[in-house]
């Protein structure tokens, strides 16, 4: 397991502030994040948890690149997050999958964009058995099933970092076949390779692990009164994200949004 | 409502199920609809051959009308008669009947209204039987005018387009293009393209070429303007999935970007189609010396209103043909979209 370990990257958000300027006034900014300050070793597991509007994808989008914070910094091992990398996976909780092009296709962008197709053109195949849509290779993203589309996206945004087939495989079977499966060997190994923050949907917070949650992160000033208004009974309970570092899968990853920080060799050599 | 949502989804099996229910069901109400539409286009044609010759029994050089409608009659007949055979007939026949029997009654009624009760001036407006002829007799003429106006067309077009793509994917996705290019684009665009042809003709070399620039310009304002609203309006998280992918700014604009404003772009596409149909006539007319635009002008200044309804059929039928192949690429390009936006 250690030598596992090793090969993950660890993860730095130091003290991150990031607001947003009103859509309607550009004097008046909502606090998303204020003095967030995580870390991640190799190969650990955690989810983010907290009610609708408090600022978990906010970090998610930091830590991904595709956002800037105000103030802070965010490192992956001693290289700070300017932009988004194919290191950085991040499943969305809408697969946005792009709608003209095929499965395979989907599944092949991200090795298109870098102009590593031909070399891992194999894989392509091997994550559509691993994600059971072999035979819809063809098939084009309006005719699958929310599920369905959800792991394209997955096989999409893991088939650029991955080693090797062989050892993510175990990790697809846990998302998708054992998602309430605890501290199953696979599981363990899979940590072993990949960080990954999960971002609950609202309702996650009730089955949230107990006894957990030592590290606090997030922190929402102005949190907004009319979010999800369909959830009215967690908005009060709730007011600000969680860390909550969990030795257990995740239940439902596949509703959830993922990011997965792979920093393994195949991984660094493609990310250039 | 069923079967013909069917019948557009899978015509090969639609013949068969459609065999099988009348096997089935027996409905001679069925039955007799199938027969009545067979009827509607032999009825139609037998009408409109007895009005003909009823009409004009004193003009001999109208025979090619008759036959005309001889062929349609024959036709109608055979088909009727073999269709119980091919399903895929059979199908076409239930959906033309009604609309070429309609267009046979309709030519019918406009002969009745200008060769037999001579209700409008005859020199403007002759009837079905002067137009088929004027065709006839200079086809060779219409067909190297057609042939004219479809080089003019196609090089303007393809100009156009091709200025067009460029021009809007910058605008769309460059905030420096868009800020000096939108102006020009919202001051210029609209102006219509014909009021440039004096212009043109002073400035270009040749009318053909000038010809061509100005119908470049009538398709390059709706193509640029659509194209770069629908690069601008990309999804936001299709690029984001896109960076996260580790994609760079050429796979962001050529991948993401362009497929995801195709929508866009082929409604300007559409609407520059029909910008320089207009503008392709007005230039042939003013300027350029061959044409279809150019030949109605030339016919109708020596009175020869049969050849200018010709030249009309023509145009009706070159214009519409370029169109449908237009919305065939369409559905080819777009067929991602199919069950997503209907439109």
């Amino acid at each position: 397991m250690s030598a596992n370990l090793s090969e993950g990257s660890s993860l730095s958000v130091l003290n991150v502030r990031k607001d947003f300027p009103a859509p309607d006034n550009a004097n008046i900014h909502t606090l998303a994040l204020a003095g967030v300050t995580l870390s991640l070793a190799a190969g650990e597991l955690v989810s983010l948890v907290g009610p609708s509007g408090c600022g978990k994808s906010t970090l998610l989008r930091l830590i991904a690149g595709l956002d800037s914070p105000n103030s802070g910094e965010l490192w992956i091992d001693d290289v700070p997050i300017t932009a988004p990398s194919a290191e950085r996976g991040l499943v969305f909780q809408d697969p946005n999958l792009f709608p003209w092009l095929t499965v395979r296709r989907n599944i092949q962008a991200g090795l298109v964009a870098r102009g590593v197709l031909h070399e891992k053109r194999h894989e392509v195949d091997e994550f559509m058995r691993l994600v059971g849509l072999e035979a819809f290779a063809n098939a084009l993203p309006h005719h699958l099933s929310g599920g369905m589309a959800q792991r394209v996206a997955l096989a999409r945004a893991l088939v650029i970092m991955t080693p090797s087939p062989g050892r993510i495989e175990r990790t697809i079977h846990v998302a998708l076949d054992r998602p309430r499966q605890r501290s199953s060997p696979e599981f363990l190994r899979l940590r072993g390779e990949i960080l990954e923050l999960l971002h609950f949907a609202g309702n996650a917070t009730r089955d949230r692990s107990p006894g957990v949650g030592d590290s606090s992160s997030g922190q929402n000033q102005k949190p907004p009164e009319d979010a999800k208004p369909e959830e009215p009974d967690l908005a009060p309970r709730y007011t600000e994200s969680r860390a909550v570092r969990s030795p257990a899968p995740p239940s439902e990853p596949l509703d959830a949004q993922v990011i997965i920080i792979g920093g393994g060799p195949a991984g660094s050599s493609l990310g250039a | 409502m069923k079967t013909s949502l069917q019948e557009t989804n899978d015509p090969a099996r639609m013949g068969e199920e459609e065999m099988a229910g009348a096997a089935n069901i027996g409905s001679p109400a069925a039955a007799r609809v199938r027969v009545r539409t067979l009827l509607a286009v032999p009825v139609a044609a037998s009408v409109a051959l007895v009005v003909h010759l009823l009409v004009s029994k004193e003009q001999p050089e109208t025979q090619s009308y008759s036959i005309f409608l001889c062929i349609i009659l024959g036709s109608a007949i055979v088909a009727a008669a073999v269709q119980s055979f091919s399903s895929h007939l059979r199908r076409w026949l239930r959906h033309m009947c009604p609309i070429i029997a309609g267009a046979v009654s309709l030519s019918c009624l406009w002969e009745v209204i200008t060769s037999g009760l001579r209700l409008l001036p005859l020199p403007y407006f002759p009837g079905p039987a002067g137009v088929l002829q004027s065709l006839i007799d200079d086809r060779a003429s219409l067909l190297d005018s057609a042939w004219n106006s479809l080089q003019l067309l196609l090089a303007g077009y393809a100009l156009g387009v091709a200025v067009a793509l460029v021009t809007g994917v910058c605008i769309g996705w460059f905030n420096q293009a868009r800020y000096w290019g939108m102006p020009l684009l919202k001051v210029v665009g609209p102006i219509p393209a014909t009021a440039w042809i004096p212009l043109a003709m002073v400035l270009s070399p040749s009318p053909g070429l000038s010809a061509v620039g100005i119908i470049a310009l009538a398709v390059w304002f709706p193509v640029t303007m659509l194209t770069a609203s629908g690069i601008s309006n990309t999804r936001a998280s299709y690029l984001d999935v896109a960076r996260t992918l580790g994609a760079r700014e050429a796979y962001l604009v050529l991948r993401v970007a362009i497929p995801a404003a195709m929508p866009s772009i082929f409604i300007g596409l559409f609407m520059g189609l029909g910008a320089a149909f207009l503008t392709l006539v007005v230039a042939e007319t003013v300027g350029v010396k061959s044409g279809l635009g150019w030949y109605v002008a030339w016919k109708q200044g020596w009175a020869e209103y049969g050849k200018v309804y010709a030249a009309l059929v023509i145009m009706a039928a070159f214009f519409s043909t370029i169109m449908s192949l237009l919305f065939k690429v369409r559905d080819r390009v777009l067929a991602w979209q199919k069950g997503v936006i209907k439109w």
